[in-house]
């Protein structure tokens, strides 16, 4: 069994080296027809982008991508200086309209993403010529290598039960090295990915097939990173449904979470786009889907016809009836833990990390700022956004619409949600993004805190302090703080995935859904000692 | 404004601070010898498991004692001179007070065996203990075997402890089945047989003759007293129970037998000073109670009442409905009212016994055959309701009326797989009864008693 184990591990990591590596492999190479193409599709004015991009790209010499990347971007840099010193110079000899013609010459856009888009045309090698056994190499090794290494916990870890056997003792769960390493690699994996895709442009022709397949379309770096989202979700779900097989309410909820992302998240969007409709994820609320108020998005669903009209009324119903309440009969549970994509990857990839959590009051007192500023800021720039739309102004009190959104997707969407939220896992816990960001679970958490029929009980007098409640709570609530005291659990940070009452020795949590009444309990003596209370309370 | 000193930073002194602290300014300083910090103790073996850090263990963070005004003094309290209000330190340190709290808890018995002081040989209660263990048993290549000496709770946890770094373990348990003195047989078994299927070689109706050391000192093996068959082993766990820790008090004019007598008001035989937790013996007992009970709960209860008295508002010890819980390898243990077992039940009580054909979860009820009014439950493998069956016990329920509404009292999480249905049918099946089992109630469960 252990050596079914290290062979799963060993070909999980020639796995991930092999899709690491091809990164590295191939050539790009444009014929200058296919560059005049792509030029006058993106109606280049600038005479000056084309030699560039012409001597960059246009040539036989084999170059990998990142010889690629830097001279195309030197050729984006070269024209747009060009033409900016020509607008300095017309603009010190006052000549405003020789200044205004250069503008049009300008390249919008980022460098990267116009390497990106010439190297997806570009590319030449192993990954785009056989992409069928890229896939086995990279993905299949992966999935195969991840299964031999998890399944054999079915014997090895004993009867099912609590599973946290050296988890503070081992290297990759207790912050060691190779949980740095981890850190390391997934940090990068997100910049690369949101600053710098085309790097990966050749994952990209792994995936082509399977995208031609789903919708009809060539796999962007989008497609990989759903892809791969789905995949990471499949295998480690089959981690969680050993880990916790005794517990049916961890098994209901990882079925949950893995047909949301897979069917709704995945599967729906693409087949919507095969059809040629906008791709939408039914279950993705506003402020998380944060961009779902941009002008892009709405113009798109404006020219979509009837099912473009029924996503909008649905997204906006979805935000203001749907999740408050559900919220109110099940707590915020039934979206963060069941039905979220980002609680979908923490619960799955993120379980084996979810005890660095910072539990203290400070990290409570900064939860709680953070948070709410994320949603401010959220719906801030969601109205000077919809002022701008339906005003046509391009700033509402002072604040430009492109501005804050640009602000926004870079700073909350990019780096928190994705290079700190998932990148972080390994050392701050697999919910830095949902405790600390994420203005969706702000929003649901004063539903949750303030009308719900949601709570933890706390089972009367039972509590000995132990403290794996605590450790194990993936969002830093101190749960044996109110346990030990014998009260019930309404933070609104609470996500419900329910490990405090699995981790628990004594039986004392249980989460459930009762009446509002009696739901905030604080008592000043725990069940179990006769003291009178009531002439206790009167003396005083 | 009286200076309050408690010796003794468990669950009971640091209860009692506390709540002294809410209802009053005394001046307040808790003192201990073990760690600086209250953390708790039934969680150490989760750490030499790995599945917490010593921090984790610790319910308050180091800010919380000087925010809330209370001194944390290390040091060990050689004797106390009642006369003078003033606690002796060992260091020569002096420390006075207006009135003393004696919360020093247990510590483990030893019972005279030969080698019982060797290197390796530890019990499994204080922090010292996990460190010892930490040195002795860091895995299974420096400790090939342990041995356990005793089948309580504490012995169970230790095995517990070693299998999980996979270290063999046998364990000796005096008795002719697992805990059989306080479980039911039917429940005592299926421990047995779970303690088995764990691959602990576990011994029963066997006793330690002696702890055999090597050239160095430390343990190499150990004799069993039936049969003189020499087992090896690297480490020896002491686990037969625990006894209160008081040895300091006993040249006072603190009143002693086994603990620190004490009456219904948690006050010795001298004025200001008090004793709770596990170190305090009550003259008679109260209710089916032990005069001594080692148990968490009994030990922050009598915390929160002595600090009624000690700020005013004097109040007798009432503790309620004995309950209690453990867990026995993969097993929770919950149990409210009385079950005894076969051993040492009255005349008349009898027992209702349900369990399941494949899987570890079982129940006894206890119930009078006279009047059928219900005694109490054990639960294995199914979480049970506190506040309802406090309620059911307090309103002298009927065991018919109890299984009847067995599913308001059920506890478990979420989508659980229930088995209600087949317990009342075997009831119904047994005492030729027809008992409909009612659909859970929110209103039921939430109604006040």
């Amino acid at each position: 069994m252990k050596l079914i184990k290290q062979t799963g591990l060993i070909l999980f990591l020639l796995g991930l080296t092999i899709f690491t590596g091809t990164i590295f492999t191939g050539s790009y190479n444009l014929t200058k027809s296919e560059l005049d193409n792509y030029i006058q599709e993106k109606g280049y004015k600038s005479e000056i982008i084309k030699g560039q991009l012409q001597k960059a790209v246009v040539t036989k010499e084999p170059q990998n991508i990142f010889e690629f990347s830097s001279k195309v971007r030197t050729a984006f840099e070269t024209s747009n200086t060009y033409y900016d010193n020509l607008i300095a110079k017309y603009d010190a000899e006052k000549n405003w309209d020789k200044k205004g013609e250069q503008y049009q010459y300008k390249i919008y856009g980022k460098p990267h993403t116009l390497s990106y888009e010439l190297a997806k045309k570009a590319g030449t090698g192993f990954t785009k010529n056989k992409s069928s056994l890229a896939w086995l190499l990279t993905f299949g090794l992966g999935i195969i290598g991840a299964l031999l290494f998890i399944i054999p916990n079915l014997v090895l870890l004993g009867k099912p039960g609590i599973k946290n056997d050296g988890i503070y003792l081992e290297s990759a769960t207790n912050r060691g090295w190779i949980a740095w390493l981890v850190l390391i690699y997934l940090v990068t994996f997100y910049l690369v990915l949101y600053f710098m895709p085309d790097y990966v442009v050749n994952w990209t022709y792994i995936l082509d097939p399977i995208s031609n397949f789903l919708n009809g379309g060539d796999a962007s770096q989008w497609f990989v990173y759903g892809f791969l989202y789905c995949t990471i979700m499949l295998v480690m779900g089959v981690r969680m449904y050993i880990k916790y097989r005794h517990n049916k309410y961890q098994i209901v909820r990882t079925t949950s979470v893995l047909f949301f992302q897979i069917v709704f998240a995945f599967l729906i969007p693409e087949i919507m786009t095969s059809l040629n409709m906008p791709g939408y994820d039914f279950k993705n609320a506003f402020p998380l889907d944060y961009d779902f108020f941009f002008e892009w998005n709405l113009d798109s669903l404006r020219n979509s016809g009837g099912i473009g009209i029924f996503i909008l009324v649905w997204g906006i119903v979805l935000t203001l009836i749907i999740v408050p309440v559900m919220v109110y009969f099940f707590g915020k549970r039934w979206y963060c833990s069941w039905v979220c994509g980002c609680g979908g990857l923490a619960e799955t990839l993120g379980d084996p990390y979810r005890q660095h959590s910072n539990k203290s009051l400070n990290a409570w007192k900064l939860e709680r700022w953070l948070i709410h500023s994320v949603l401010v800021f959220s719906l801030v720039m969601t109205l000077v956004t919809l002022y701008c739309y339906f005003s046509g102004a391009e700033s509402f009190i002072g604040i430009k619409s492109q501005w804050i959104k640009d602000t926004y997707s870079f700073l909350i969407g990019a780096w928190f949600a994705g290079v700190i939220g998932t990148g972080f896992y390994p050392i701050f816990g697999n919910r830095v993004w949902c405790r600390f960001g994420c203005p969706l679970a702000a929003y649901l958490g004063l539903v949750q805190r303030f009308k719900s029929r949601f709570r933890i009980t706390t089972n009367g007098g039972q509590c000995i302090s132990c403290g794996n409640c605590s450790t194990y709570c993936e969002q830093g609530i101190d749960v044996r703080a109110y346990a030990q005291k014998g009260e019930n659990i309404v933070r609104s940070s609470c996500v419900g995935c329910g490990v405090c009452s699995a981790v628990c020795p004594r039986g004392v949590l249980k989460l459930e859904n009762g009446p509002e009444e009696g739901r905030i309990n604080p008592t000043e003596i725990l069940l179990g000692n006769d003291v009178d209370l009531m002439s206790l309370v009167n003396k005083k | 404004m009286q200076h309050i000193v408690i010796i003794g930073n468990g669950i009971s002194g640091v209860t009692a601070a506390r709540h002294i602290r809410k209802n009053s300014d005394h001046q307040l300083t808790i003192v201990s010898a073990e760690n600086k910090y209250f953390f708790s103790r039934t969680a150490l073996m989760y750490i030499y498991m790995g599945h917490l850090k010593f921090e984790h263990t610790q319910p308050y963070e180091n800010w919380f004692w000087e925010k809330n005004n209370i001194d944390l003094k290390e040091g060990f309290v050689d004797n106390i001179n009642t006369d003078k209000k003033v606690l002796n330190f060992t260091n020569g340190e002096q420390l006075s007070y207006d009135k003393l709290i004696i919360a020093t808890g247990s510590k483990p018995n030893k019972f005279g065996w030969p080698g019982q002081d060797l290197d390796g040989v530890m019990g499994m209660y204080h922090k010292q203990d996990l460190e010892k263990l930490e040195k002795y048993a860091p895995n299974k290549d420096i400790c090939k075997r342990a041995v356990i000496v005793g089948g309580g709770l504490i012995g169970i946890e230790l095995a517990e402890m070693l299998r999980s770094r996979d270290i063999p373990v046998t364990f000796l348990v005096r008795e002719s089945s697992f805990w059989n003195g306080v479980l039911p047989a039917q429940e005592s078994e299926m421990i047995n047989k779970h303690i088995k299927e764990h691959h602990i070689d576990l011994r029963l109706n066997t006793n330690l003759k002696e702890i055999k050391a090597d050239e160095n000192g430390k343990v190499k093996s150990i004799i069993i007293e039936e049969t003189g068959e020499e087992i090896f082993c690297d480490v020896v766990g002491l686990t037969a129970g625990v006894t209160p820790n008081i040895d300091f008090i006993k040249q006072s004019d603190i009143e002693t037998k086994r603990g620190v007598l004490v009456n219904r008001f948690l006050e010795t035989n001298i004025s200001d000073v008090y004793a709770i937790g596990d170190c305090a013996e009550q003259h008679k007992s109260i209710g089916q109670r032990r005069n001594i009970e080692a148990v968490w709960y009994t030990g922050r209860m009598m915390g929160e009442t002595v600090a009624q008295t000690i700020c005013g508002n004097k109040t007798e010890y009432k503790p309620g409905h004995w309950f209690n819980s453990a867990k026995f390898l993969d097993i929770e243990y919950q149990t409210y009212g009385w079950v005894f077992s076969e051993k040492s039940k009255g005349e008349h009580e009898t027992y209702f016994q349900w369990q399941h054909p494949k899987e570890n979860i079982c129940i006894t009820i206890s119930y009078d055959k006279n009047t059928n009014r219900f005694l109490g439950i054990n639960t294995f493998g199914i979480r049970m309701r506190h506040e309802i069956f406090d309620k059911w016990l307090t309103e002298n329920q009927s065991v018919e009326y109890v299984l009847e509404y067995l599913a308001d009292a059920n506890f478990d999480p979420e989508f659980y797989k229930l088995h209600e249905a087949e317990i009342v049918a075997k009831f119904n099946l047994e005492n030729n009864t027809s008992i409909q089992l009612k659909k859970k109630s929110w209103k039921r469960i939430f109604a006040k008693a």
